[in-house]
């Protein structure tokens, strides 16, 4: 999964990671949002707001569950926004 | 990190937000006076930190119903109402709730939090979807984790955020559920009901309105934030407890429409649980009669409200948008917050700390409720000391 929409969302991800961390880790693909960035739930339930607004979509909450990582939440994002009508 | 090893990581991050055994949550409360008053540690406090919002704890009517109750039936019913059986008083008080709020039919449930678990999971489910107020109560984000539904969040009170979120769901709106709360239990401001059920009609969602804390508090005989803005057949179910305005435990769901009986056979929260108690019942039942002829004590609470709000706002505390039984200092630390809710207590004043993640956007808050017991006195004694310590927030 190399096209452009989703290099857009894990770009948009990893920005808005790191002005919401203001940690020094350097967020890769990889990143675990929890144990490493310390994303705390209600930040992270508020990212999913923005990036419903960034691109249009619902993301349920509940489909978090799975997410750990930078690039499983980009997956996620990504499904919902090639599968919307 | 092992399970135990895991709780005594999040026990550190507590104690990292209060040092040195401050006891904030779950404070020892020895003893209790009054609607006002009780005894913690040896010092006789104001109560400023319950959801006694009509005052009436200690109401004499309330008190002989549920002593006669236990007289009568026991002090508990040792079971669920699907396998045990609905008392009287069960059936008695569904359909007083059900008249109160002029609806057909009525649902009664073992607390509140159970009344949102049983009819949000009642109510959707897999395939179905939920649209919830971001600051919603845990019992609201559980219901909906609990129906297997997807849920998805609004910004706080905000109708436009709210019509994006419909509009985005299209042909999925006809098996939405919009919920709001009446007055939001942190900050005490209410829902754009009007607004909400314009949505609600312009998409054709279903609607649900929390009312545990406007209950007695808003509307004229005290049914909530539907009645004061005039909307009650506009709500599709009303859920709402029996713990804050009415004084005992348990909660309950009303609507207009038939399908409500349902949730007896469906819904696990209602189900799998033991049915309130006889004493339970006969104060509920008692209250909501007091509660129903109760604008004297609405005309108190408010008056009450009124003078704290202000003169909060006059001390130059930042308070939530609405004045109401909730009045919260919101303050940008944690620290700052703790500081002020220990000088309270040297006051001999019990408030609610309110920390982060708990607390809307990242503040945290020192929360008062007010009620209709509450003298003047006890008001102005409350607006001084909190003028007084103004400094510490700053
Ligand atoms: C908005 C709201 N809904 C539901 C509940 C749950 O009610 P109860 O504490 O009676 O179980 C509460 C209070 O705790 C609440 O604030």
């Amino acid at each position: 999964m190399t096209d452009s929409k989703y290099d857009e969302i894990m770009q948009l991800l990893c920005d808005r990671l790191s002005s919401l961390t203001n940690t020094h880790i350097e967020i890769t693909p990889e990143t675990n949002l929890i144990s490493q960035l310390s994303i705390d739930s209600i930040k992270l339930l508020n990212l999913i707001m923005e990036v419903e607004d960034a691109f249009d979509i619902s993301i349920p909450i509940n489909a978090l569950a799975d997410v750990q990582t930078v690039r499983e939440l980009v997956d996620l994002i990504y499904k919902i926004k090639t599968t919307a009508k | 990190m092992n399970l135990l090893e895991k709780l005594d990581a999040a026990a550190a991050a507590r104690k990292a937000l209060l040092p040195d055994g401050v006891g904030a949550f779950g404070i020892p409360i020895e003893e209790v006076y009054s609607a006002t008053e009780a005894r913690i540690g040896d010092r006789r406090v104001l109560l400023l930190g319950t959801n006694n919002y009509l005052g009436l704890t200690f109401a004499p009517e309330c008190i002989s119903a549920a002593h006669a109750a236990i007289d009568r039936e026991g002090t508990g019913t040792t079971g669920s109402r699907m396998a045990n059986g609905s008392y009287h008083g069960h059936r008695a008080l569904e359909r007083e709730f059900a008249e109160f709020y002029h609806c057909t039919s009525g649902i009664v449930f073992t607390t509140g939090y159970q009344a949102n678990l049983g009819t949000i999971s009642g109510l959707v489910g897999s395939g179905d979807t939920v649209l919830i107020d971001s600051d919603s109560h845990a019992s609201i984000y559980d219901g909906c984790i609990l129906s297997g539904a997807d849920i998805v969040r609004f910004k706080h009170n905000d109708v436009a955020d709210l019509e994006k979120r419909l509009r985005r769901l299209g042909d999925r709106v006809e098996t939405t559920l919009v919920i709001a709360e009446g007055i939001y239990s942190m900050l005490g401001d209410q829902a754009p009901l009007a607004d909400i059920v314009r949505l609600k009609k312009a998409y054709q969602c279903t609607l649900l309105l929390d009312e545990a804390h406007s209950l007695g508090v808003l509307g004229e005989t005290g049914q909530g934030l539907v009645e004061k803005t005039g909307l009650l057949d506009e709500v599709d179910f009303i859920t709402g407890t029996f713990s804050k305005s009415l004084c005992s435990i348990g909660g309950y769901c009303v609507s207009n429409h038939p399908q409500l009986e349902q949730l007896r056979y469906v819904s696990h929260p209602y189900i799998f649980t033991a049915s309130p108690s006889p004493a339970t019942i006969a104060s509920t039942r008692a209250a909501l009669e007091l509660l129903r002829k109760g604008g004297h004590l609405r005309k108190q609470l408010w008056d009450n409200c009124t003078q704290l709000y202000e003169r909060l706002k006059q001390s130059g505390y930042v308070v939530g948008p609405d004045p109401g039984p909730v009045i919260a200092a919101i303050v940008d630390t944690p620290q700052q917050a703790l500081m002020l809710w220990r000088s309270l207590l040297e006051h001999n004043i019990y408030v609610n700390l309110i920390l982060p993640p708990a607390a809307p956007e990242g503040k945290s808050l020192v929360r008062c409720s007010v009620n209709a017991a509450h003298t003047p006195e006890q008001m102005s004694y409350v607006g001084d000391v909190f003028s007084k310590l103004r400094d510490l927030v700053n």
